[in-house]
């Protein structure tokens, strides 16, 4: 290969330099690795349009919201106190695909983030099922506008405090509000602008014709059975369900349940792939920027200033560090997409015994398609390799509060290779690290209640308090008595009932 | 191809809004402190941000979590001793961190309280909110300071308008002088030569050199012409430089009665007023000297530390108070180069003898010297004789003398406005 002349021997960028680097990277992503990815959009902001963009996760509109200030203020504090550097990136899934670049950065780090952000990151977007079958990257800015809009009319014709108090109370069941299992429907603004009035009629009516209580006029039509539950199945999405029946919610306090419920389905393909995406990510900008050496575009200076800070967002604290606060995503991804690529390229015995299918297969193929068919959960359980299990060095630990003593199930060695990975993959399960809570009875034709079941796995309770607080919020969404019952093995062991009753009543129903 | 844009310019403030929704929705917290930090700082120092802690709890978004207990499973990495079968001391807390989501889980920050910074302006927003001030004076009393625009002297940068011309020539003309100053030289003598031959018969050789002077001339004078005429370096501009505009100097007599009837309630309510009278002061007035004389018996002239803090018992006889004013201003502030204010607060408590004694002192020493004398009466209950004493003393000066009366700190600002309607509308 011919090596060219460095693009830069300086730190400093300019917009020009930027152009280049794009140019060059996009060359080698798209001709060299065929990266599928969307157009991209990068804006050059200041540190302080990074706290505000950082507060906001990275929406380029949002509606106001006085939490979105809690950790803007936060953020400023800790960074003037020089407790966190920012991220230097921060990129959203949408069509153009936006990310921001720090101005105070070098060149080196830009190169780094554009390769990171507008083409490892980019390419994720477009290319995970996730992302593909729940999200719509074209339309979300504009839904965005449409939300901020209504939020801040809502708030002209009913005051800031109400919308906040129903905001606030969205935002408690935020990760309540997505769909698990069923698709949903695309969003876009201009439906949403469209069918609104529409839908206010609609729903309320919806609503009333449930909780009608008087005696249908016309004898004989007997609408519903007293008997049977309501809902028939439990319902997974909380707020699904409040936006359909609570019954007396005024239209306008039903859309504001709305938007936060699809904010909430819109970032939920980004929690359940964090390991897989910031792996990604960090494996492009690793490989291109390596590229870009071998080619000559840029020099030692430039590598080392990269490797500096590559390193630093890899490293994965052992669990007694003082720093070690859980897995690191981007440690873990990056370690599986490497190791997938050696797989590929220089199996070893054992990997021809654990990975049949992709040992010595083109590794572009099949990291493609690894990136595209999994989330986190079956990512690692699909491909995390024996021999990183001990590179990491895990190990996996059985806490049973019926034991004293906690204890250690599995280690880093061929019996344990499997429990490890099990226990891994586990981890990254939402819905096994998200307390399991669903809508169970509706009393449509008694005290309009509201009970939901927390079904325990594992014996593993709720944290009281915090539950004790959400379920105000829910009292305040559903306005009647709201109750919630641990379920374990069946039976109803406990139940948090708010207003608060007398706690000997709870088992008559 | 990507687009690049560069949004810098586009304001930075994009949170300020959510910024706002947080601090009115925490007003209580941060009044809280506010008020803390009046009663901690000195009067003199109300003019800068506080910073403001929240208990964590208080702020929290609730979350459905699992708590503690239960069968679970744990996955770390960086085993180094551990074997299979290894049975270890539950640690405290039950190893309750380290879910899957990272940095996003909020019990990871530990229980520190909430803390962050509030700017001067929003302080004294806090500050005057309280004392319910209207706009307008809220305005008059935070407003910015009023600046002249002075000469400087001359800088070798600044802006194109304003290029001074001379000065600028005046320095290229010394460039070019000095730049040239040898081939100017070497000119002369190459044209003194040139002459000289020009006199003398001709001849091949003389012919020749007189061609070779002419050159040497010619190149000489194209390079002397080279030299720029102006050059980016001569620029030099004026310089001008904000100043405040100094409006005069004044003192502040702070007066407060600390006999055993005057309670820490009412201290306070008078440090408000005392703070109040000070911040306005401080508007309309470059430098301002602040003196505190408490009294019982006796008066003393103290610091603010011992003048709002200390406890004293005993009677009260407020002319000791007036006389010892007087003494200083006699002493320490000519009339004709301070402007002095008094703010006198007392529970109305005098010896029945004195009140007479305290009005003679304010009308022949005090007020011919003083802007202006408040007296501010920090008791609900009946008045006594100073308070209708000096009732017929305002009538006779009305300019000079004012009073009210204090219950809360909600009255202050009403009574200060009283106190101070027509100077604030002067200086308006």
């Amino acid at each position: 290969m011919t090596r060219r002349a460095p693009l830069t021997t300086g730190s400093d960028w300019n917009f020009a330099l930027i152009e280049e680097f794009d140019h060059e990277i996009a060359r080698i992503a798209h001709e060299k690795y065929q990266l599928d990815t969307y157009p991209n959009q990068i804006e050059v902001i200041s540190s302080e349009q990074m706290m505000d963009a950082y507060s906001s996760v990275g929406m380029p509109v949002g509606y106001h919201h006085w939490s979105f200030g809690k950790h803007f203020v936060e953020t400023e504090t800790r960074y003037k106190r020089g407790h966190m550097g920012l991220a230097y990136e921060i990129v959203i899934n949408s069509s153009p695909c936006i990310a921001y670049l720090m101005e105070e950065n070098t060149m080196a780090m830009q190169a780094l983030v554009i390769a990171h952000a507008c083409y490892g990151h980019n390419s994720f977007f477009k290319g995970n099922y996730l992302f593909r079958t729940w999200t719509d990257a074209t339309a979300i800015i504009d839904y965005l506008v449409f939300a901020r809009k209504y939020v801040a009319e809502c708030e002209e014709r009913y005051g800031v405090e109400h919308v906040e108090a129903i905001l606030d109370s969205c935002h408690a069941l935020m990760n309540y509000g997505v769909d698990r299992y069923r698709r949903p429907s695309p969003i876009s603004a201009e439906e949403e602008f469209r069918r609104l009035e529409e839908r206010e009629d609609i729903l309320q009516k919806q609503v009333s014709e449930l909780w009608k209580t008087f005696p249908e006029m016309a004898p004989g039509v007997n609408r519903r059975a007293l008997s049977y539950r309501y809902p028939a199945e439990p319902q997974e999405n909380l707020l699904y369900f409040i936006e359909k029946n609570a019954p007396l919610l005024e239209p306008w306090q039903r859309e504001l349940v709305r938007i936060v419920r699809k904010m909430a389905q819109y970032f939920y393909p980004q929690r359940q792939t964090k390991v897989m995406n910031e792996g990604w990510a960090t494996f492009w900008h690793y490989t291109l920027m390596h590229d870009l050496y071998d080619e000559g575009l840029i020099n030692e200076g430039f590598m080392l200033e990269f490797l500096q800070s590559h390193s630093g967002v890899v490293y994965q604290p052992p669990f007694d560090s003082p720093y070690y606060s859980g897995m690191n995503p981007y440690a873990l991804g990056f370690a599986m997409f490497r190791d997938l690529r050696r797989i590929c390229e220089e199996p070893t015995e054992e990997d021809h015994q654990w990975f049949p299918d992709i040992a010595g297969s083109d590794w572009l193929t099949s990291l493609k398609f690894a990136m595209e068919s999994f989330k986190d959960e079956s990512f690692i359980q699909q491909y995390l390799s024996p021999r990183l299990i001990r590179e990491f060095k895990f190990f996996s630990i059985l806490d049973d509060d019926t034991d004293d003593h906690i204890e250690v199930d599995a280690i880093h060695d061929d019996a344990g290779y499997r429990a490890v990975r099990e226990g891994l993959a586990r981890q990254f399960n939402l819905s096994i690290m998200e307390p399991n809570i669903q809508v169970w009875e509706a009393n449509v034709r008694g005290d309009r209640s509201l009970t939901l079941q927390h079904i325990r796995h594992d014996r593993r309770p709720l944290e009281s308090s915090n539950a004790q607080e959400v379920l105000k919020h829910l009292h305040r969404l559903w306005q009647f008595d709201v109750h919630l019952d641990s379920v374990q093995d069946g039976h109803v062991v406990d139940r948090i009932s708010i207003p608060a009753q007398a706690p000997n009543n709870h088992s008559h129903d | 191809m990507a687009y690049i844009v560069d949004r810098r310019l586009n304001g930075k403030h994009k949170s300020a809004v959510n910024r706002q929704r947080f601090i009115r929705r925490f007003r209580a917290h941060i009044r809280d402190a506010v008020n803390d930090a009046v009663s901690k700082r000195s009067i003199q120092d109300m003019e800068r941000g506080e910073r403001i802690t929240i208990p964590r709890r208080d702020l929290a978004e609730p979350q459905f979590h699992h708590g503690n207990g239960g069968k679970r499973g744990m996955v770390h990495p960086g085993n180094k001793t551990f074997n299979r079968g290894d049975r270890i001391q539950r640690p405290d807390g039950g190893g309750g961190q380290g879910s899957g989501d990272g940095e996003a889980s909020n019990q990871g920050e530990g229980a520190d309280d909430f803390a962050f910074e509030i700017d001067k302006q929003e302080f004294l927003n806090f500050l005057f909110e309280d004392l319910e001030l209207p706009n307008l004076v809220k305005r008059h009393l935070e407003g910015a300071k009023t600046f002249r625009i002075k000469h400087g002297g001359i800088v070798s940068q600044g802006n194109p308008a304003k290029i001074h011309i001379v000065r600028s020539m005046r320095q290229a003309s010394m460039r070019r002088r000095a730049l040239t100053s040898a081939k100017r030289r070497q000119l002369r003598e190459l044209q003194a030569e040139h002459a000289d031959l020009l006199e003398q018969e001709q001849s091949p050789e003389r012919q020749a050199r007189l061609a070779e002077l002419d050159e040497r001339i010619a190149k000489l004078e194209r390079r002397i012409g080279n030299i720029p005429f102006l050059d980016t370096v001569d620029l030099r501009y004026n310089h001008h430089i904000k100043q405040p505009v100094p409006v005069s100097r004044a003192v502040m007599f702070c007066i407060m009665d600390v006999s055993g009837s005057m309670n820490q309630d009412m201290k306070d309510l008078a440090k408000r007023f005392f703070l109040l009278l000070f911040l306005f002061l401080e508007r309309n007035y470059e430098h301002i000297d602040v003196v505190f004389i408490r009294h019982h018996t006796a008066a003393k002239e103290v610091d603010e530390e011992e003048f709002f803090y200390s406890r004293e018992t005993g009677g009260t006889i407020v002319s000791s108070a007036l006389k010892l004013t007087a003494d200083i201003i006699q002493e320490r502030y000519p009339a004709d180069e301070w402007n002095i204010y008094a703010a006198q607060a007392s529970d109305g408590d005098n010896w029945n003898d004195d009140s007479p004694a305290c009005t003679k002192i304010l009308r022949e020493q005090l007020l011919p010297h003083m802007q202006y004398f408040s007296y501010v009466e920090v008791m609900p209950r009946k008045h006594q004789a100073l308070w209708l004493e000096y009732e017929r003393l305002q009538q006779a000066m009305p300019d000079a003398f004012a009073m009210q009366q204090l219950d809360s700190p909600a009255d202050i600002y009403p009574a200060f406005r009283e106190l101070f309607k027509r100077r604030m509308e002067d200086n308006a």
